[in-house]
């Protein structure tokens, strides 16, 4: 049976996440109840936060940090946050975005997890709480990395520098299904230009590998040039590194490997999809 | 495991029950509490014909834990009509022969309920986006969204 404990402070549920390794922090249900109602989840104890902070954004300075339980509707109405709003707007229809977290997509399997997607490009640090110490900042890429294995402590928030210019922040998420379906993948590109060149380009892959990914060969690729034919090109051509898409009921892996370069050129290009 | 007590507003009348502690919405309402209006699809939150209003906003009801529900508003469609008198978005559906096995309406009109609640004249774009998330397998959508976009002009519409 599944027990549910309701904890006031982050701290507290932190410390029961720590300590019981079958307890399971619910954010706003859309991953955790989808397991409970196909009956994959029926041992151990779910942790619901109340803690305000868990919800808090602070959106106002250079740095941006936002509560993991902070919802996808939150995120769109917040116009300080508009940089985030079409990865947001991505999420699922409204009543999804009504209940889906910051902190859950990160932990959404591929093809899902489009949000994460955007926030790797903006080099995200994710702020993790073991038992009842203080958060510790890590960086998303890494906590990636290491989410299959677990144990990493309580996802209480996260935060990334504020982009200096919000359209530099490009984002695309392809799916059969218009307005809303389930990634085929998606794209996320942070391309500051300074003096017509891109300067330290961020690009991330969702639904290419078993998590959103770097795409590094494209950002060596764009780094110190001006986005023009050639560089896109050779952006087009370096695509695939690191790519380990999966073949499931949206799209097979062949298909991923052969439409990322044709999406990711049109995203580089300015073209529609 | 001991039941949870939890206690809502359902549809303006206050009701009082006991949940498992991982039980959901739906089945809470559904068993429960005998309001059959939104249906169990998928459990996935994939086809959107549990949507239920929760303090005003669409959720859905097959992932909202029952037990964080205490002391929020719950609205259903159960509650739309005012006695005999049909709600402008249920008479606009009937209008518009906007429902056909009829499965995904009540999801499709607390949807439709939300956006005008917030909107009251939204563009064809608006409700294309508002329903995204609640899959209709028979009507193709456009007698649905006629409809919805019927009752954003119809008198007393504002009814949300």
């Amino acid at each position: 049976m599944l027990d549910l404990r309701t904890c006031a402070s982050l701290s507290e549920a932190a410390g029961i996440v720590s300590g019981d390794r079958q307890a399971l922090l619910i954010g706003g249900g859309t991953l955790v109840m989808r397991e409970v109602n196909e009956g994959r989840l029926t041992e151990g104890t779910l942790v619901r936060v109340t803690d305000p902070a868990f919800r808090q954004i602070s959106a106002g300075g250079a740095r941006v940090e936002l509560g993991a339980g902070v919802t996808m509707a939150m995120v769109l109405a917040n116009r300080e946050l508009a940089c985030l709003h079409a990865p947001a707007r991505g999420i699922g229809g409204p009543a999804v975005r009504t209940m889906a977290t910051i902190g859950g997509n990160l932990f959404a399997a591929a093809p899902y997890g489009d949000f994460t997607v955007a926030l790797l490009a903006l080099d995200a640090q994710v702020v993790l709480q073991s038992g009842y110490g203080s958060g510790r900042a890590v960086s998303l890429e890494d906590f990636l990395s290491a989410r299959e294995r677990g144990g990493q402590g309580l996802v209480t928030a996260v935060q990334f520098a504020r982009p200096q210019n919000p359209p530099e922040l490009h984002f695309r998420k392809i799916s059969r299904v218009k307005p809303k379906g389930i990634s085929v993948l998606s794209i996320a590109a942070y391309l500051p230009l300074s003096g017509g060149r891109v300067t330290q380009a961020r690009v991330a892959y969702g639904a290419m590998a078993p998590t959103p990914i770097r795409a590094r060969g494209v950002e060596r690729a764009l780094d110190g040039k001006p986005l023009d034919q050639a560089a896109i090109q050779a952006a087009k051509q370096a695509a695939l590194e690191g790519c380990r898409p999966a073949t499931d009921a949206i799209a097979s892996e062949w298909y991923r490997r052969e439409i990322l370069p044709v999406h990711l050129g049109r995203l580089l290009a300015g073209e529609p999809r | 495991m001991a039941k949870l007590p939890v206690q809502f507003r359902l549809n303006g009348s206050d009701r009082a029950t006991f949940v498992d502690p991982a039980s959901n919405l739906l089945d809470t309402l559904r068993r429960g509490l005998g309001d059959f209006g939104p249906k169990y699809g998928c459990g996935q939150g994939t086809c959107g014909v549990c949507t239920v209003l929760v303090d005003g906003e669409p959720q859905l009801a097959c992932l909202t834990l029952a037990a964080s529900c205490e002391g929020r508003q719950i609205e259903t469609t159960s509650g739309m009509a005012d006695g005999p008198e049909l709600h402008p978005l249920q008479a606009a559906f009937m209008d518009h022969f906007a429902a056909q096995c009829g499965f995904c309406t009540p999801g499709m009109l607390t949807a439709a309920r939300a956006l005008l609640a917030k909107n009251p004249h939204p563009s064809r774009d608006e409700v294309v986006e508002a329903i995204s998330g609640n899959i209709c397998r028979c009507t193709g959508y456009e007698p649905i969204i006629a409809a919805i976009l019927a009752a954003a002009d119809a008198p007393g519409a504002r009814r949300a």
